[in-house]
């Protein structure tokens, strides 16, 4: 059984249009954002497949998913919250914030909440530092200026 | 919407609100004119190298090397594919400006892009987006489709025989693949490990064809010099120094964000369009390029313009524009710290000096902060990097050891307090009335 949808494999197949007929593996990045968002998180065998898809050998596939940051290599909570804590962001409250989070959520950087809601990780430099504190909601969802109640609010939506 | 306030000496952001970034509202402030005009009056592709080059147009993505030299590299006459790439992988910390590009005028990079493949005989191009801005990256694959519909992009563009598409690829979180080619490695699907050179791009790029890459805001900056001239871009700043630069300001300020000001603009004018020091502070320290670069005193920036030769001057560097402020309740060693612990992270591992230099780095500064520093350990960071800086394949090892040796010198006495007293001597003990936006964003 494919672990990729039909939906997964048209939006690769879309990726897959902007490089060169032999330069498939290109699609690597894309492909893995793509079956993660499917799944939360890359397991072997979804890489596996995507490797498959792709015409890559597995290894390969792992380097890439190791490699960046934002793969999830095992299961995270529903809500992943990546705080920018760096140095532009700290001097704007991005370390307060996380430690509000923290303190709100009753984990640590890298835990999940016992209900399996929230993941929480400390995240770099967003390109976004004018808007500090910033974070990301499961890689795509970026929030801006948070402040408390913001951050309050933003628990509560994401709680629903 | 009202206005977004870039200063009012902006070229690249002007006239944005935030809503008008589709190509009709481009087409309406001169977009694609430039363009239009090469192609109609038939430009030559050299001549459009020779005004970039008398613009002195200088890369914006962090060295400053000059942009038409750079375009003149490329192999006229290669047989087969060659490629363009923009470095829209803006990870560098207190970087923003990119992002503004691509969501509020992505147009204007999609036609300097263009415009650039026409001067250089390239077919494809890519922008290679930072993964954490996902929203931007799917508004720029719509100003995509929209310049495609349009007949800007693809197979015989205008009606005449040049030919150029362009597509978006996204990064997923590594800092490193902002270095060019590490970035390449990543757009063929691999890891993102900086190759050894030479051979250069330009000879050996992208699947292993000549290549050619600039940041964002360099090919943002095409269309005005072709519309304008070179001469008139030139004019915007100061000889070496051509054209006006986007600089995101972070920090203590009242008012971070992008301001768009002529090369050669004094810092004390940059600062005042920022809204000044937060909380009416006293300046003390400014990283003026970007995480990588030195840090400096804030007497020494209020005496400076914010051009690359003044900079330097100044014993900084431009790099890519990105200005952090710090005020006089800034912890140097705490700043340091965490700068540090970046760079470790970040260290793509493939060279020793860095992948082991970061983690001392880190440790060390980490050590004194927490009350544990011994006196050797500051001519140790010294010495540390110095056995980085130079001694890898790519420059990320001197972006880690340049800033560490600057906040050592610069602010020796307060890491030497740190080592004495085991504790800080700044009241805050950190980063300052950091806490201050939290409450006023909740106001
Ligand atoms: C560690 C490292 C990170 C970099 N990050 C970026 C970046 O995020 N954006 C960028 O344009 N250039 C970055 N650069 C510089 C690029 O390698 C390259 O010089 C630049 O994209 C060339 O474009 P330009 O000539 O238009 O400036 C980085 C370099 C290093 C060593
Ligand atoms: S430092 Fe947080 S987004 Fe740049």
């Amino acid at each position: 059984m494919s672990l990729l949808s039909a939906l997964a494999k048209q939006k690769i197949d879309r990726e897959l249009t902007k490089y060169p007929a032999d330069q498939k593996q290109s699609a690597c990045m894309s492909a893995l954002a793509i079956a993660q968002d499917e799944h939360g998180w890359l397991s072997n065998e979804l890489m596996d497949e995507v490797a498959q898809y792709l015409g890559m050998a597995p290894v390969a596939v792992y380097e890439v998913a190791t490699f960046y940051n934002m793969y999830n290599l095992k299961p995270t909570g529903k809500h992943k919250v990546t705080v920018c804590t760096n140095l532009p962001c700290a001097l704007s409250g991005g370390v307060d914030a996380a430690e509000y989070l923290k303190h709100k959520l009753g984990i640590d950087f890298r835990e999940t909440t016992a209900d399996g809601q929230f993941t929480l990780m400390e995240g770099e430099c967003m390109g976004a530092c004018g808007d500090a504190p910033v974070l990301l909601v499961n890689n795509k969802r970026m929030c801006s200026f948070m402040s408390k109640e913001k951050l309050d609010q933003l628990v509560e939506e994401l709680k629903k | 919407m009202s206005a977004l306030n870039y200063g009012p000496d902006a070229v690249i952001l002007k006239g944005l609100t935030g809503e008008n970034w589709r190509l009709k509202d481009y087409e309406q402030r001169d977009g694609y004119a430039a363009l239009k005009k090469i192609l109609k009056e038939g430009m030559k592709p050299e001549d459009v190298i020779n005004e970039v080059k008398k613009s002195a147009l200088r890369g914006r993505g962090g060295a400053g090397f000059p942009t038409g030299l750079k375009w003149s590299f490329m192999p006229r006459s290669f047989p087969g594919p060659k490629y363009l790439v923009c470095n829209s992988d803006e990870g560098e910390p207190g970087t923003f400006k990119d992002r503004d590009i691509i969501r509020y005028n992505p147009h204007i990079l999609i036609e300097g892009m263009i415009i650039a493949g026409y001067a250089m005989g390239i077919g494809v191009g890519y922008n290679y987006i930072h993964g954490e801005i996902w929203a931007d990256y799917e508004r720029f694959e719509e100003a995509l489709d929209e310049a495609r519909k349009a007949g800007y992009l693809g197979k015989n563009i205008l009606g005449t025989d040049f030919s150029f598409d362009l597509f978006a690829h996204h990064g997923y979180g590594a800092y490193i693949c902002g270095e060019e080619t590490a970035l390449l490695e990543s757009l063929e699907g691999k890891k993102g490990q900086p190759r050894f050179k030479p051979p250069f791009p330009a000879s050996f790029g992208l699947y292993g064809k000549p290549t050619t890459i600039n940041n964002t805001e360099t090919f943002a900056a095409v269309p005005f010099i072709i519309r304008e001239g070179g001469d008139a871009f030139l004019a915007q700043g100061k000889p070496n120094n051509g054209g006006t630069k986007i600089f995101s300001v972070s920090g203590h300020v009242n008012r971070p964000g992008n301001y768009e000001i002529k090369l050669g603009t004094p810092f004390a004018k940059l600062l005042e369009l920022a809204g000044g020091m937060r909380g009416g502070k006293k300046l003390k320290g400014v990283i003026p390029g970007g995480s990588s670069m030195p840090v400096l005193t804030g007497e020494v920036m209020m005496a400076t313009d914010m051009d690359y030769d003044s900079i330097a001057k100044a014993g900084s560097m431009l790099g890519s524009g990105a200005v952090i402020v710090m005020d006089e309740d800034t912890c140097m060693v705490r700043a340091a710290e965490r700068l540090a612990y970046f760079y470790f992270e970040e260290s793509c591992g493939q060279c020793t000096p860095c992948r082991e230099g970061t983690g001392w780095l880190y440790r060390v500064i980490h050590r004194i902060e927490h009350g544990q520093g011994r006196p050797e350990d500051l001519d140790l960071l010294l010495n540390l990097a110095d056995n980085i800086q130079g001694r890898t394949i790519c420059a990320l090892g001197d972006a880690a050891a340049m800033p560490v040796r600057a906040f050592v010198k610069t602010f020796r006495a307060e890491f030497e307090y740190h080592i004495e007293h085991k504790r800080c001597q700044v009241k805050t003990g950190g980063y300052s009335n950091a806490a201050e936006p939290l409450q006023m964003a909740a106001e």
